[in-house]
């Protein structure tokens, strides 16, 4: 079973932790954001200095959503292929190169950010115009996670061809299913950025189209969360029942429930453009119908964790209707944070699910409910997850061992980090019900009884948003023990096995012309007609807007 | 592909729900024509006046009859204009008699906004080009507040106005 090849070098980990200290100072940093955004959504701070709210939400945005995530999810699948299909000296020189130019890219946008000539958030939406630096900079963060698509294809190529008619390791097919779906998406990110903004910035094109521009923002807006929720889920099917002690419920489930994914994550994005003109509503309700059908691969997940943990439990002896819930290993982080993690997703599904549901979605788009949904799946589900993974991950990679005293400290992280979300998230939703707004500074609009019903709400968001910066100041300080003072030692990376009886896995699963194909027969059958009418309808397009964000 | 049981029991549940939620959206979109506001009528930015609906003087509330309004609105950053009264001073209230069906008109002259009644199904996105609409019946007595609820730039919280129904 110990291959060699397999096993993790200091060029290894050194390219999987650059990533992970990107992604932890980005924690420290978007974390403090959010802190003072609810502070000043409370009413009981001014910013000093003359920084603006919406600078703070931009950053709080851009750095939390885009380099947070996807610098986290990077360093981990990079541990996860070189411990399933290894990589060459040739390979990790390029991913080297796409890290260098994903950094420059985030330095570059976060200058621009931070001298105050880009607040237009992270969803950047024309006709506002920031500063170029800030449009080509989020370009080469692209650009340079390209380069990890094509390094972690190159790799699975590799091993495929060097182990002809052997089923590839599940977590390499995971992580190239993922990466498909990023590099699907964000061509579209990347069009409106490369042939929109970046020329109309610059000042060569005088006008962008607007619906068109919004149109490949959320054509990568919505496959964006599931980039971020599949590495999650990576945990959940191949790391967690190792941790437990327990076997893979179904290689062949997961698989499928990945391919799945990849088809329907993609054809969706109307669902967050339901309120919009100059879209026809026959065709937002065909992009709803395909956006529910995510919740297959979603019930498929929740079946698979819990047959896993019961069967693992019975096996262990523990008997009656949930005995072998109880004495699951509550008291292991590797398995706690994950595990709250899951089950904020019944919640954040739940709201999903309503957000996405044609005529309801006047109710609450763009209220702060939509904010604490994302708060729930992201910054719960997600996060917690990666929370987990780091655990051991992070030891793994510098050579130390995760201790008693951190794991129970992590422990405590985990439940102030649920405490914390339940406050915050909790009265967003409630707020947004009542009708207040998301992405705004304090007001109390003009003194209507309605904005004075919301302030106790944003002062309950406040409560949370400061708990859960003591979860994030509790993580920064694990983090650092992990990567920095834990005794030195050799820590498990748990891979799950499959039974050894397990039933063989369908050669099907694995035709990537199916797949991909499938994938863009979907993306042009939701796209193609709506995208042609938004082109030939389309009116006179817009100038620059600089003097609204402060830019000129 | 092995499925277990107990498995295919959860997952003929769980996708026949998904099935029966589907129909009754769809059902309500087509057959009760409950759809999302979509309105496809396109516009000049720069010359808004150029349309009928927002001539300084339409702007505003304008009573068709005792059962019909209509609410023409422009935004720009960081204001809603509801036109002027006849001294020149611009309007700063919208009132709407309980139970009149209330067509709004709303369009932009610079960047995207957000018209959402706190309260009510009344939220649409406000797009540069673009002429959004909806038409609907506020049955609920009481003051409302009229806000954009898309980012518009720095007064983007002070983008407001008050709606009375009487």
């Amino acid at each position: 079973m110990i291959n060699e090849k397999l096993q993790l070098t200091k060029k290894d980990t050194r390219l999987s932790m650059a990533f992970i200290y990107v992604a932890f100072i980005s924690l420290l940093i978007g974390g403090l954001m959010g802190l003072l955004q609810t502070f000043v959504r409370s009413g009981a701070l001014t910013l000093p200095w003359g920084i603006n709210y919406y600078q703070i939400l931009t950053v709080h945005g851009v750095i939390l959503g885009l380099v947070l995530t996807t610098y986290f999810i990077i360093g981990f699948q990079y541990a996860l292929m070189k411990k399933t299909v290894g990589i060459t000296i040739k390979e990790r020189k390029i991913a080297w190169i796409g890290f260098w130019i994903m950094l420059v890219g985030t330095i570059m946008t976060a200058v621009t950010i931070l001298l105050g000539k880009a607040s237009v958030l992270y969803t950047f939406y024309a006709p506002l115009k920031a500063h170029p630096a800030f449009y080509i900079g989020l370009a080469l963060v692209i650009i340079g996670s390209w380069v990890a698509c094509f390094v972690n294809f190159h790799q699975l190529f590799r091993w495929k061809k060097d182990n002809k008619g052997e089923k590839s390791p599940l977590l390499a097919f995971m992580v190239v299913i993922n990466m498909l779906l990023w590099l699907i998406a964000t061509l579209g990110v990347a069009a409106t950025v490369i042939i929109q903004f970046i020329p109309w910035s610059l000042g060569y094109a005088e006008t962008i189209n607007v619906l068109v521009s919004r149109t490949l923002f959320w054509y990568f807006g919505h496959p964006l969360v599931y980039f971020w929720l599949l590495p999650a889920y990576m945990a959940w099917y191949a790391i967690i029942p190792k941790v437990i002690g327990g076997k893979i419920f179904s290689d062949s489930l997961a698989r499928l429930s990945f391919v799945l994914f990849l088809m329907f994550s993609i054809p969706v994005g109307f669902h967050h453009q339901l309120t919009e003109p100059g879209i026809d509503p026959t065709w937002k309700f065909i992009q709803v119908v395909l956006t529910f059908m995510v919740i297959i691969p979603s019930l498929l997940t929740a079946f698979s964790m819990f047959a896993t943990f019961e069967i693992t439990g019975r096996r262990k002896g523990f008997t009656g209707l949930f005995g072998w819930f109880k004495h699951l290993p509550w008291k292991d982080v590797r398995f706690f944070a994950p595990m709250i993690g899951m089950l904020a997703f019944i919640p954040a599904g739940t709201g999903g699910i309503i957000n996405a549901s044609h005529q309801l979605n006047a109710v609450v788009h763009n209220t702060i409910w939509v904010t604490g949904h994302f708060h729930l799946t992201v910054a719960t589900t997600v996060i917690l997850t990666f929370f987990g993974v780091s655990y051991w991950l992070v030891p793994v990679l510098t050579g130390r061992k995760l201790t008693k005293k951190i794991n129970n400290l992590g422990l405590i992280q985990t439940v102030v980090w649920a405490v914390g979300m339940s406050f915050m998230s909790g009265s967003m939703h409630i707020a947004g019900l009542l009708g207040a707004p998301r992405r705004s500074a304090y007001s109390t609009y003009g003194g209507t009884e309605q904005a004075s019903d919301w302030i106790g709400y944003q002062i309950g968001q406040a409560i949370g948003g400061s708990i859960l910066f003591i979860g994030i100041l509790l993580m920064i300080y694990i983090f650092i023990n992990l990567a920095f003072f834990a005794p030195k030692g050799n820590e498990e990376f748990p891979l799950a096995e499959e039974e050894k009886d397990a039933e063989p896995t369908p050669k099907f699963l694995e035709n990537w012309k199916l797949w991909i194909g499938l994938t863009v027969v979907l993306i042009l059958f939701a796209y193609t007609i709506p995208f042609i009418d938004i082109i030939v309808h389309s009116p006179a397009g817009s100038p620059p807007f600089d003097w609204p964000i402060g830019n000129q | 592909m092995h499925l277990h049981k107990y498995e295919k029991i959860w997952l003929i549940f769980g996708v026949g729900s998904l099935l029966l939620f589907l129909t009754i959206i769809g059902f309500g979109a087509f057959y009760k024509g409950l759809q999302p506001q979509s309105h496809m009528m396109t516009i000049d930015p720069e010359n808004v006046e150029a349309y009928d609906a927002f001539k300084q003087e339409n702007l505003g509330v304008t009573k068709v009859n005792d059962q019909k309004y209509i609410v023409n609105v422009v935004a720009t950053a960081f204001n809603f204009d509801l036109g002027k009264n006849e001294d020149g001073t611009p309007l700063k209230e919208i009132r709407i008699p309980k139970g009149a069906t209330v067509l709004f008109q709303v369009t932009t002259k610079d960047v995207v906004h957000g018209f959402s009644i706190a309260g009510t199904n009344v939220n649409m996105m406000v797009e540069p080009g673009y002429i959004s609409s909806y038409e609907t019946k506020l049955d609920k007595y009481g003051e409302f507040t009229l806000l954009c609820n898309e980012y518009c730039g720095l007064g983007h919280h002070l983008m407001s106005t008050k709606v009375e129904v009487y």
